[in-house]
């Protein structure tokens, strides 16, 4: 049975008595403890960076050719913190609650909670490193808002916020690589974990340079690897993003949560043709500015801006007049599919929807005509004063827009559609991040604790810091305490020579099918079947047929795989195909928990489960629970269900009119 | 937007790894959509070599959206190729015309070796980091955010020096492969912040220390870095790093 180990008491307690009475490792002890920290992101970065500090013997692995070039650095809009900078009726317990709602009640009340309470000093320390936040002309930090919540606590550094964020982390990470306290190993990938009874003991990798495996020893291994919205081909998600080191630890018993929960975003650039090789996120930041809008006659072609006020429809503003434009991700995204899959969408694909920042120039203008006092200033006047503020809130957007489209966004409306963006589902975690592997622990995008069934904007940046700053340093302390009578087992121990043994091997499998298809051509049909049977809008026989294409796709990718180059040197086509062949697996799984959740809820819609106004219609009684699953061998895998217990929020139908 | 399907012939650097010879290698791709990306042009020719039989270009690239650094091709002799402000994986074909060639080589600098076709290994950009890029402060030792106010111009400057997403296209700009760009980039943003100041000399001279160990030219002030940076880092940022060395020199002398 998993444990989720929250700790008793009032929920505003429940950390404060946990950091009170978890067991400790005293300094002489912590040099002798050694912990690989894979991946360096947000999570993996704060992680390592801090254990180091702390005096642990720290190993850190990535797969890019240095830490600051992990996913993390793409985030753009922002960072929640309950700051109540802005006087506007924040606190920790709004965060929470907006946390718990927006994710539509399938998170855990406990963990959220914490992550509320830690989250203004994630803020502290990123401004004590240097982050260099947007600030107002009195000098003092600057927020905006997001969607899915009312009060404005979102701090920001531009676009660029992720950016900013991981740059801190990696500065700090260096400094403990300077001072010897971490080892980082650059352009490698975790390929399996290592056990020895029953626990996790370190880690088999690969030199990406040379293609050579090794051998790592650890008495407890942290997997912050990130997401695996890659799994359908086409997503925000940076091109290297995969589920292999998580996979690898389901493999060897984590339980997977929830994997069918997926964001999908709703505003990024559309597809334009058969080569997409990525899509592009326009950060959320601009749903606070911009207006979204379809025509109100199908099939409308004429050009937007030729289309008068009366015959546009601002649909979400129509449909939740209380939150308007900043609905929750997931709401937004249906209303776009609904409306374009109703013939209302623009463009040549018609699978998108216009975001207009028209409205706003022209306000934006005003205000600086009256700030500077120009009483008889031109409409021209206005809109060039407009279209200034707006570069200056969102110019690396708007450039980015017109990059890849080769149009310009200030004279003509965006056009947008959701894609793939973030996953909510990952390794099972207990309240201490320990999945259900001893010894091996999944913080950030990798596990699946805070945001039940939909993220709200802004909180994955959040997490990640929070999980890796402020709550493993003392989670992994409790589980140490006890490790330092275990001495480090050799790399020669049977288990690391076994264990590398059956990653060459499938390596060698991998290499010897020497069929036809490329890696990439078996990447963008799993991608298709994910997309059209497990994407925005799910039913049963979809994900029926979708488990049965996904069953005969890994057939023919085992026996007809084509992987050019050599197994002894750099070859991006082996890494990859390694990564596919586990999308594959997932893929299956994902399908199969969306094919069991009989309810719709946050980004999980599954169409025979709606309210009549087409909203996700949950069922408490029978899903509110935590899907973990546990891996039983080719296609094959045991359900088991964490209840969720709400002592302090009572779940409603989530209400954005 | 009007967009057509063009035909290119690309010659590209193939090297099979750092200590062997390299050798450029003529490719024709053909009906490349205008709206595809550079490298998705790439992605393309690797697909078509894949079916020949052939080993495809290796390259560096992750985000695919101008900020994680990775992308590194030096297109018709400018790193990241002919549009200003961007980064290889921005370049769309639209700035190219059907029947053109274009050239396609590695940053090419002492520090940063290539180790196979198109990618290099800049870990000596990480190494100058750890030589003092960063404030020392540990987790949990932070007062709150607001306690310390920030003139708007310092943040609003500081922020634009720490936008370098640190690609090295500033290197393989300078006929001397200088890193000067990049070094006074980070000096900057930490300079321009109260929180960096306590640290402000011994890191501007043991970064520059780092800097000269790699194997990074000197500075002549071209400006050839400047013009290629994707996100116009400025020459001023030099200037300042030179100012900060010079005082750090005159204070350790004491
Ligand atoms: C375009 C975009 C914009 C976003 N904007 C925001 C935002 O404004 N606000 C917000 O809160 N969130 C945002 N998000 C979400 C957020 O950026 C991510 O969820 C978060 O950064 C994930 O951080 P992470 O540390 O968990 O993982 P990542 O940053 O993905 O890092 C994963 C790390 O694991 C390593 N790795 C993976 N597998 C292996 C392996 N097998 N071996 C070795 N290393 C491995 C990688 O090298 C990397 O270092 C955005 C996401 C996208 C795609
Ligand atoms: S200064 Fe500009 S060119 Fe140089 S590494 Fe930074 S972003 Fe790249
Ligand atoms: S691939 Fe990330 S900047 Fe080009």
């Amino acid at each position: 049975m998993l444990d989720a180990k929250i700790p008793a008491g009032s929920l505003e307690n429940k950390w404060t008595d946990y950091k009170g009475h978890c067991k400790l490792v005293n300094p002489a002890n912590k040099r002798k403890l050694e912990v690989i920290v894979v991946g360096t992101g947000l999570a993996g970065a704060s992680a390592a960076a801090t254990l180091g500090e702390l005096g642990y013997k720290v190993k850190a692995f990535c797969f890019q050719d240095s830490p600051r070039r992990a996913h993390s650095i793409a985030a753009q809009g922002g960072i929640n913190a309950a700051k109540n900078y802005q006087n506007d009726g924040d606190s920790v317990f709004r965060l929470f609650y907006d946390t718990i709602k927006g994710g539509d009640y399938r998170a855990r009340e406990a963990n959220v909670h914490r992550l509320s309470e830690v989250s203004g000093n994630i803020i502290d320390q990123c401004v004590a490193q240097g982050v260099p936040f947007a600030r107002e002309y009195g000098g003092l930090l600057s927020n905006r808002s997001f969607g899915g919540t009312q009060v404005q606590r979102t701090f920001y550094a531009a676009g660029q916020t992720g950016q900013q964020l991981l740059i801190g982390a990696y500065q700090g990470l260096e400094r403990q690589i300077s001072l010897g306290n971490v080892t980082m190993y650059s352009r490698h990938e975790m390929l399996d974990i290592v056990m020895v009874d029953g626990k996790a003991q370190g880690i088999i990798a690969r030199d990406l340079i040379t293609g050579k495996l090794e051998r790592h020893f650890g008495h407890a291994v942290l997997l912050c690897t990130g997401g695996y919205g890659n799994v359908f081909y086409l997503s925000t998600n940076a091109m290297g993003s995969n589920v292999t080191a998580a996979w690898k630890a389901h493999r060897k018993g984590a339980a997977f949560a929830n994997p069918c929960f997926t964001q999908i975003h709703p505003t990024c650039i559309p597809v334009s043709g058969d080569h997409q090789s990525k899509l592009t996120l326009m950060s959320e930041s601009l749903r606070n500015d911009g207006r979204i809008w379809v025509p109100l006659k199908q099939g409308d072609n004429r050009k937007p801006t030729d289309i008068p006020e009366e015959e546009r429809d601002y649909y979400l503003e129509r449909r939740y007049p209380a939150f308007g434009n900043l609905v929750p991700r997931d709401v937004a995204s249906r209303a776009a599919k609904e409306r374009c899959d109703a013939g209302y969408g623009v463009g040549t694909s018609k699978q998108a929807v216009y975001l207009d920042y028209a409205a706003a120039i022209e306000r934006y203008g005003k205000i600086e005509v009256s700030k500077k006092g120009l009483a008889n200033a031109t409409k021209e006047e206005i809109i060039v004063l407009g279209k200034e503020v707006v570069k200056e809130k969102y110019g690396n957007l708007f450039d980015m827009y017109q990059k890849i489209t080769g149009e310009n966004p200030y004279e003509i409306p965006m056009r947008i559609y959701p894609a793939v963006h973030y996953t909510m589902g990952g390794l099972w975690v207990d309240y201490e991040l320990q999945t259900s592997i001893k010894g091996v622990y999944a913080l950030g995008e990798a596990n699946f604790s805070d945001h039940g069934a939909n993220r709200l904007g802004a909180s994955a940046l959040m997490q990640g810091l929070a999980d890796g700053y402020f709550v493993i340093p003392y989670t992994i302390g409790n589980y140490l305490a006890d490790e330092i009578y275990s001495k480090p087992i050799s790399t020669d121990h049977p288990a690391f020579v076994e264990t590398e043994k059956s990653v060459s091997d499938r390596i060698a499998t991998l290499k010897g099918i020497n069929g036809k298809q490329s890696v990439e051509s078996f990447h963008k049909r799993l991608g298709k079947i994910m997309w059209d049977k497990c994407g925005m809008a799910r039913n049963a026989q979809g994900l029926t047929e979708a488990i049965a294409e996904i069953q005969a796709l890994k057939k023919e990718f085992w026996s007809d795989v084509k992987i050019p180059g050599g197994i002894n040197e750099m070859n991006p086509e082996l890494d990859k195909a390694n990564r596919v062949a586990d999308f594959i697996e997932l893929g299956e799984l994902m399908c199969k928990d969306a094919l069991n959740r009989q309810e719709s809820c946050g980004g999980h819609f599954r169409e025979e489960y709606q309210t009549p106004e087409g909203e996700a219609l949950r069922d408490d009684a029978n899903f509110m629970y935590v899907a973990a699953w546990d891996y039983a061998g080719d296609s094959n895998w045991n359900l088991q269900k964490e209840p969720l217990i709400y002592d302090v929020i009572k779940p409603s139908q989530r209400n954005y009119k | 937007m009007e967009h057509k399907n063009i035909n290119l012939t690309l010659k590209v650097w193939r090297q099979q790894s750092t200590v062997s010879k390299g050798e450029f290698v003529t490719y024709q791709v053909k009906n490349i959509s205008q709206e595809m990306s550079f490298l998705e042009m790439f992605d393309v020719l690797n697909e078509q070599l894949i079916q020949e039989d052939k080993e495809p270009i290796a390259f560096d690239h992750d985000c695919r959206e101008g900020i994680c650094g990775m992308c590194s091709m030096y297109i018709d002799g400018k790193p990241h190729g002919p549009w200003q402000a961007n980064t290889t994986c921005q370049l769309h074909m639209r700035a190219f015309n059907d029947g053109d060639t274009i050239t396609v080589e590695p940053w090419r600098a002492q520090a940063f070796p290539v180790l196979k076709d198109l990618v290099v290994d800049r870990t000596s950009f990480d190494r100058i980091i750890q030589a003092g890029g960063y404030v020392s402060v540990n987790t949990g030792n932070a007062v709150d955010g607001n306690s310390l106010p920030i003139n708007k111009n310092d943040a609003d400057a500081s922020f634009a020096a720490a936008m370098c997403i640190g690609c090295g296209a500033c290197v393989a700009a300078c006929k001397n492969s200088s890193a000067m760009l990049f070094l006074s980039a980070k000096v900057s943003h930490l300079a321009l912040l109260p929180q960096g100041d306590p640290e402000r000399q011994s890191r501007v001279v043991n970064m520059v220390a780092q800097m000269d160990k790699e194997g990074f030219g000197a500075c002549t002030n071209t400006g050839a870095c400047e013009a290629t940076c994707p996100k116009e880092i400025s020459l001023s940022n030099i200037a300042r790093l030179n100012q900060e060395y010079l005082l750090a020199s005159f204070t350790s002398a004491e």
